[in-house]
C-alpha cells in the first residue's frame, strides 16, 4: 500500500470529524443560540414614575425623586482597587466583601443590587469614575419624596418586594418597589404603572453597543396614574399638631360623600424615614417601639368601647322600635337600679328628663332604661337582642367597612348567640347586657367606625362607605361601594330629635365648653372605660347641624373624660375645616401644648412596679 | 535565464487559487471580527483588517520574489537558511520582545516579527535536504537521530519562550518521516500513546490497569506458542503501565492548576464556562449560534462584541462559524482538505526527493495547524495558541505560510528541469 494513502485517510477522517462536530454544535444543539443571546442582550427595565398623590385640594403630598442603585455582574468584575472603590461608594470593606459574596451566590451573570438607593447628588459625583470599574453599572430607581411631614399613616410607604410577595406576584422582580402600607398599598396597581423593557446589545465589557433588533421587542414604560385622595392636608396636619403629646386618633369624614378628610393617629412618624438607604434601620426602630407604636394606625385598628356617643344610636333604635318617643321621660336617681344591679350616673338631675335632655345630659339611667325597653319589647330576650344588634350593625358597626384602606378591624357588636354562649340559653335577659345601653360592656368600635356612625347620623339615616380615594388621573371614583348610600334601619324622621339633643350638648350640655359662635355643632361626649388605666376621652361631632360638612370622631387615650380633651380638639378641627382659621387662640394653645406624657409614664411605671412585685414574690 | 513568459508556465494554478481563496476569506473574516461602524475604510491602517491587507500585499511581493528566484537556490541554501533561522530563534532570548507573555518577537518600531513562523519553512527545507541526501535512510538509527535533531532543535528553543503551541507543530514532521520510510508502527505507537494519555486522565488508573491486563491476556492466549511474542507483549504491557503511572503522577503533581483545569475541562470532567474554560465555551457559543446558514456577514454579535478572545488570530474560525454557519464552516474545512490533497498529489509527482519531502513537510505542517486550530475552536482540543494558516490575522504567520507554500509551488514548477 502506498504511504500517501495514510495521509488521505487522515485528511478525510479529520474533515469528517470536523464536519460532524460542526453539524452537532451548529445544527443539532440549539442551546448555543440562547447562550449567545444571553451574552449579548441585556434586558434593561425602564421604570416609570410612580403615580403622584395629591390631597383633595390638589396639594402634592407624595412625589418622586431619582435615586440610583449600583448594580454588579460578578462575572465581569475585574481586579480593582477595593479601597478606592469603597471610598467612592461610601461603604466599608467588610460590606464590599459580603455584598460581593451575596451577589455571587445569587448569580454570576445576572445583575444584583450592590449599593441601594444612592442619592442623585452622590451618584453624579461618582458617575464618571464608576465606568472604570468593570462589572458595575447604575440602575435608576424612583424614590418617594414627601412634601409634608404629615399623613404618613395615610399615604403609607413603599419598599422592596418581599420574597413572599414575589412568589405570589410574578410580574414583580427582585428589587422592585411595592406599596407596603396606606394608599401606596391600596392603590399599588394604579400607582405602579408598568415598567418598560429595553433590550440592548452589550459587548464583553458590558458597554452598550446599540438596541437589539432596532428595539423591535422593546416596550415603553406605562406611567402610574396620579391619585387625588380625599385627605385635606391642612386639616390632617392640624389634627396631628393637636394630638401632639397625646395617644389616640382623629377621624374626619365628609358625610355627603364618605370621603375621609383626616385620619390622624398619634404618635406617628416622619414619612421621610421610610425613604432611602436608612429605611430598613428606621423601619426596624419604629417597628420595635412597643410603647409608642408609631406604625400602629389607631384610627383604623384600635378598638374601644364607644361609651356615651353610642347612647345616640340606642335612642334612634328606641324611636324606630316604638319603645321611645321624643316625650318619653325618665327620672334619674343617681343611676340605673334593677334588683342588685346598679349603674351609676353623674348627670346631676332629679327631674323627669325627656329624650333630648337625656342625650345632652348623657344620663346613664335614661339609656339603660331605654335599652331594657327595646329588648323587652320582644317576646323573649333573644329576639330583642338580635333585632337591636341588626339595627346597630346598620350603622356600619361590628363589621368590616370594606373600604379602600389596607387595614382595619371589625369591632364587636354582640347578638343573642353571644350571650347564649356566655350565660347559656336561659341564663340571661335584657338587664344582663344593660351596659350596652351606655355603650360599654362587650361593644368594641374603631375610631373610623365611630366617625362613620356619626356621619350616618348627620345624614339622617345613611352613610357612604368611608374612603380615601377621590380621583384617579382626574376621574372621580365610580365604585358603587363608595358612590351608593347605605341606609340604616332607622327611618330618617327619627333623627331630628336626636340631633337636637346632640346640638344641646354643645349649647348647654356636656360639651358646652367647646361651643363656637357661628357654627351649629352637634356632638356627644364620651368616656370609654379602660380597665388598664385612666379612662379614654371620646367625642363625636358633626357640623353644621342642617348641612353637615364634616363628621368627626376623636379618641384621646387615657384622656379622662370626653369634654377634657376630645371635645375641644373636635371643635377646633371643625372650626379649622369650616372657617379655615382659628379664633379661639387660648383654647388652641391649651390643646396644642397639652400633653399626657406624665399620665403615660405613670402607667408605664405601674406596669414595671407590678412586674417587679411579681418577680420579687417568685 | 528564462524569459518572463515561461515564468508562470508550469505553476500549479490549483494551489495558487486555493491559497488566494483562503487568504481572501481570512481577510473577510478578520474584517468582520474587528468591524465597527466608526472605522470602515478597508485601508485603515489603525485596524487589523487594514494591516492584514498590507500583509497580503507584501505576501504577493514575496511570491513574486520566489518565482523570480532560481529553484535550485532553495536546495543549495537549505542548511544556511536553517542555521540563520535557529540563530534568530536563539537571539530572542537576548533581543526578544515580550508580547502576551511570550518572548517570541523582534520589534522594529510598531512592527514586529515572530521568527518561529519562519523557522517552519527553514526546518522543512533542512529536513528535505538531509533526507534527500544520497545514502541517508529512515532505516538507519543514526540518520533517524540526525533527522530528529533537525526537527526538534527549533522546537526545543521555542518551548521555553514559552510558546508550546508553536513548538508542538514540529511533531508534524513524524508524518514526513513516515512517508520517507519510517515504520508505521511509530505512527501507531504515537497514536496509542495519545489515546493512552487521554484514557489515563479519564479513567482511574486501577481500572485502566485491569483493562490493559485483560487485553494483554487475550494476546498472550492468541500467541501462546511464541515465546518471543509473549515477552514482547509483557514488555509492552509494563511500558503502558509505567506510562500511565507517569501521566497520572505528572498530571497530579507536576502540572500547575491552570493546565490541569484546561485538560479537565476538555475531558468534560469539570464544567466551568465562567472560569478557565471561558475561551472554549465562548468559542463554541459563537460557532454554535451560527446555526445552519449563519447570521450573515458582519452580523455576528459574539465576535463583533469581543466575547470570543483572540478572535482575529487563533479563534478566527469562530467568525466563520457564527456568520456563515454550518454551510460556510464546512466549505472552509473542505477548501483546506482540497489544499492538502493537492499538495500531496503535487508532491507525489516530483522527480526530486528534495521537492517531494519538502512537499510532504508543507502538507504536514499546514495539516497540523488546521487540525489543532479548528479542533480547539470547536471544543475537541485544548486551547493551544497556533494560527489557522492563511486565515488568521498576523504578518509573520501569513508571510511564513506563504514562503512555505510558494517555495513548494516554485519547486514544482521547476520539476521538468530536473533530470
Ligand atoms: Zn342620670
Amino acid at each position: 500500500m502506498e504511504r500517501k494513502y495514510l495521509f488521505y485517510f487522515f485528511f478525510i477522517g479529520l474533515a469528517l470529524i470536523f464536519i460532524a462536530r460542526l453539524f452537532y454544535i451548529q445544527v443539532i444543539r440549539t442551546d448555543f443560540r440562547l447562550s449567545a443571546e444571553n451574552n449579548v442582550i441585556r434586558k434593561e427595565m425602564v421604570y416609570p414614575g410612580r403615580g403622584l398623590i395629591f390631597d383633595r385640594h390638589g396639594k402634592l403630598l407624595v412625589g418622586n425623586q431619582s435615586a440610583y442603585d449600583i448594580m454588579v455582574i460578578p462575572l465581569q468584575v475585574e481586579s480593582l482597587d477595593t479601597l478606592e472603590f469603597c471610598g467612592l461608594l461610601g461603604i466599608t470593606k467588610e460590606l464590599f466583601i459580603s455584598k460581593m459574596a451575596e451577589a455571587k451566590a445569587y448569580s454570576y451573570r445576572k445583575p444584583s443590587v450592590f449599593v441601594k438607593q444612592m442619592s442623585k447628588e452622590h451618584y453624579i459625583s461618582l458617575q464618571e469614575k464608576l465606568y472604570s470599574f468593570k462589572g458595575f453599572f447604575p440602575q435608576k430607581r424612583i424614590l418617594r419624596d414627601y412634601a409634608y411631614n404629615s399623613a404618613a399613616n395615610v399615604t403609607g410607604f413603599i419598599g422592596e418586594a418581599s420574597d413572599r410577595f414575589l412568589a405570589d406576584h410574578p410580574s414583580y422582580k427582585k428589587g422592585d418597589l411595592v406599596g407596603i402600607t396606606g394608599i401606596e398599598k391600596s392603590y399599588e396597581e394604579v400607582l405602579r404603572g408598568r415598567a418598560g423593557i429595553q433590550y440592548k446589545m452589550v459587548d464583553v465589557h458590558n458597554r452598550v453597543k446599540g438596541r437589539f433588533e432596532d428595539g423591535k421587542y422593546d416596550t415603553l414604560p406605562d406611567p402610574g396614574a396620579d391619585i387625588i385622595c380625599s385627605i385635606d392636608i391642612d386639616l390632617q396636619k392640624y389634627g396631628e399638631q393637636l394630638m401632639n403629646g397625646k395617644r389616640g386618633s382623629v377621624v374626619a369624614i365628609e358625610p355627603s360623600s364618605g370621603e375621609i378628610l383626616a385620619l390622624v393617629t398619634s404618635p406617628s412618624y416622619n414619612p421621610e424615614l421610610m425613604v432611602g438607604r436608612e429605611r430598613t434601620k428606621n423601619y426596624g426602630r419604629l417597628f420595635v417601639d412597643s410603647i409608642e407604636k408609631p406604625l400602629y394606625d389607631r384610627g383604623l385598628l384600635a378598638e374601644y368601647p364607644p361609651g356615651s356617643p353610642f347612647k345616640v344610636v340606642n335612642a334612634l333604635i328606641g324611636l324606630q322600635e316604638g319603645t321611645l318617643t321624643p316625650n318619653t321621660s325618665y327620672t334619674c336617681h343617681h343611676g340605673f337600679h334593677y334588683g342588685r344591679l346598679h349603674v351609676a350616673c353623674h348627670c346631676g338631675t332629679s327631674y323627669p328628663l325627656p329624650l333630648r335632655t337625656g342625650i345632652s345630659k348623657s344620663c346613664n339611667n335614661y339609656f339603660c332604661t331605654a335599652f331594657k325597653g327595646i329588648i323587652e319589647n320582644y317576646p323573649d330576650a333573644h329576639q330583642g337582642m338580635n333585632a337591636w344588634s341588626e339595627h346597630v350593625k346598620s350603622f356600619g358597626l361590628g363589621k368590616f367597612l370594606n373600604n379602600d384602606l389596607p387595614t382595619g378591624r371589625k369591632g364587636f357588636v354582640p347578638d343573642a348567640d353571644y350571650y347564649d354562649r356566655a350565660f347559656g340559653y336561659t341564663g340571661w335577659k335584657a338587664v344582663s347586657a344593660i351596659s350596652l345601653g351606655i355603650g360599654q360592656g362587650e361593644l368594641l368600635v374603631t375610631p373610623i367606625q365611630l366617625a362613620n356612625m356619626t356621619a350616618a347620623i348627620a345624614n339622617r339615616g345613611y352613610y357612604y362607605t368611608p374612603h380615601i380615594l377621590k380621583k384617579v388621573n382626574g376621574q372621580p371614583v365610580t365604585d358603587p361601594n363608595y358612590t351608593e348610600p347605605k341606609h340604616t334601619t332607622v327611618d330618617p324622621k327619627h333623627f331630628d330629635i336626636v340631633i337636637e339633643g346632640m346640638f344641646d350638648a354643645f349649647e348647654k350640655g356636656t360639651a358646652r365648653g367647646s361651643r363656637l359662635e357661628g357654627i351649629e355643632m352637634c356632638g356627644k361626649t364620651g368616656t370609654a372605660e379602660n380597665p388598664h388605666g385612666q379612662d379614654h376621652s371620646i367625642f363625636v361631632a358633626f357640623a353644621p347641624k342642617d348641612d353637615p360638612k364634616i363628621a368627626i370622631a376623636i379618641i384621646v387615650e387615657n384622656g379622662y373624660w370626653g369634654s377634657r380633651w376630645a371635645a375641644p380638639i373636635a371643635s377646633l378641627m371643625i372650626e379649622k375645616y369650616i372657617n379655615g382659621e382659628i379664633t379661639r387662640e387660648t383654647l388652641e394653645k391649651r390643646m396644642l401644648d397639652g400633653t399626657l406624657k406624665e399620665e403615660y409614664q405613670k402607667q408605664l411605671d405601674a406596669v414595671y412596679d407590678k412586674k417587679k412585685l411579681i418577680a420579687e414574690n417568685k | 535565464m528564462r524569459s518572463n513568459g515561461s515564468l508562470f508556465q508550469n505553476i500549479d494554478w490549483i494551489l495558487v487559487f486555493l491559497y488566494f481563496a483562503l487568504a481572501l476569506l481570512g481577510w473577510l473574516n478578520i474584517y468582520a471580527a474587528v468591524y465597527n461602524e466608526e472605522f470602515s475604510s478597508i485601508f485603515d491602517m489603525s485596524q487589523k483588517y487594514g494591516k492584514q491587507l498590507l500583509w497580503i500585499g507584501t505576501s504577493v511581493v514575496i511570491i513574486l520574489v520566489i518565482m523570480f528566484a532560481d529553484a535550485t537556490l532553495f536546495q543549495t541554501l537549505a542548511f544556511p537558511i536553517y542555521i540563520i533561522s535557529i540563530l534568530s530563534l536563539l537571539g530572542l532570548f537576548v533581543f526578544g520582545k515580550e508580547i502576551a507573555g511570550a518572548q517570541s518577537w523582534y520589534a522594529f518600531g510598531s512592527f514586529s516579527l515572530q521568527p518561529s513562523e519562519f523557522a517552519k519553512f527553514a526546518t522543512a527545507l533542512a529536513t528535505a535536504k538531509y533526507l534527500s541526501t544520497k545514502g541517508v535512510s529512515m532505516n538507519s538509527w543514526k540518520d533517524r537521530f540526525v533527522a530528529l535533531i533537525i526537527v526538534f532543535l527549533p522546537a526545543a528553543i521555542i518551548i521555553p519562550q514559552p510558546d508550546p503551541g508553536s513548538a508542538l507543530v514540529y511533531s508534524a514532521f513524524f508524518l514526513v518521516f513516515y512517508r520517507e520510510g519510517l515504520s508505521g508502527n511509530y505512527i501507531f505507537a504515537g497514536f496509542a500513546l495519545v489515546i493512552l494519555f487521554i484514557l489515563s486522565l479519564l479513567i482511574s488508573p486501577l481500572y485502566l490497569f485491569l483493562f490493559i491486563a485483560a487485553i494483554a491476556g487475550i494476546f498472550i492466549f492468541l500467541y501462546r506458542r511464541s515465546r518471543g511474542a509473549i515477552v514482547r507483549i509483557i514488555a509492552l504491557t509494563l511500558l503502558s503501565v509505567g506510562f500511565i503511572q507517569s501521566v497520572d503522577y505528572t498530571f497530579n503533581n507536576v502540572l500547575e492548576d491552570r493546565h490541569r483545569n484546561r485538560i479537565n475541562i476538555l475531558l468534560g470532567k469539570a464544567h466551568d464556562p465562567k472560569g478557565i474554560g471561558y475561551n472554549t465555551a465562548q468559542s463554541m457559543i459563537a460557532i454554535g449560534s451560527g446555526g445552519l446558514t449563519g447570521k450573515g456577514y458582519l452580523e455576528g454579535t459574539q465576535t463583533k462584541f469581543d466575547f470570543v478572545p483572540e478572535q482575529s488570530t487563533d479563534f478566527i474560525f469562530c467568525t466563520v462559524g457564527e456568520e456563515w454557519g454550518f454551510v460556510g464552516s464546512s466549505v472552509v474545512v473542505i477548501l483546506f482538505v482540497l489544499l492538502f490533497f493537492r499538495i500531496i498529489i503535487v508532491a507525489e509527482r516530483q522527480k526530486s526527493a528534495f521537492s517531494r519531502i519538502y512537499g510532504y513537510s508543507v502538507a504536514s505542517i499546514l495539516f497540523f495547524h488546521f487540525a489543532v486550530n479548528i479542533a480547539m475552536t470547536i471544543g475537541l482540543a485544548p486551547v493551544v495558541g497556533i494560527p489557522l494558516p492563511f486565515f488568521s490575522y498576523g504578518g509573520s504567520s501569513l508571510w511564513g505560510f506563504t514562503l512555505l507554500l510558494f517555495i513548494f509551488i516554485k519547486l514544482d514548477s521547476n520539476r521538468m528541469e530536473i533530470l
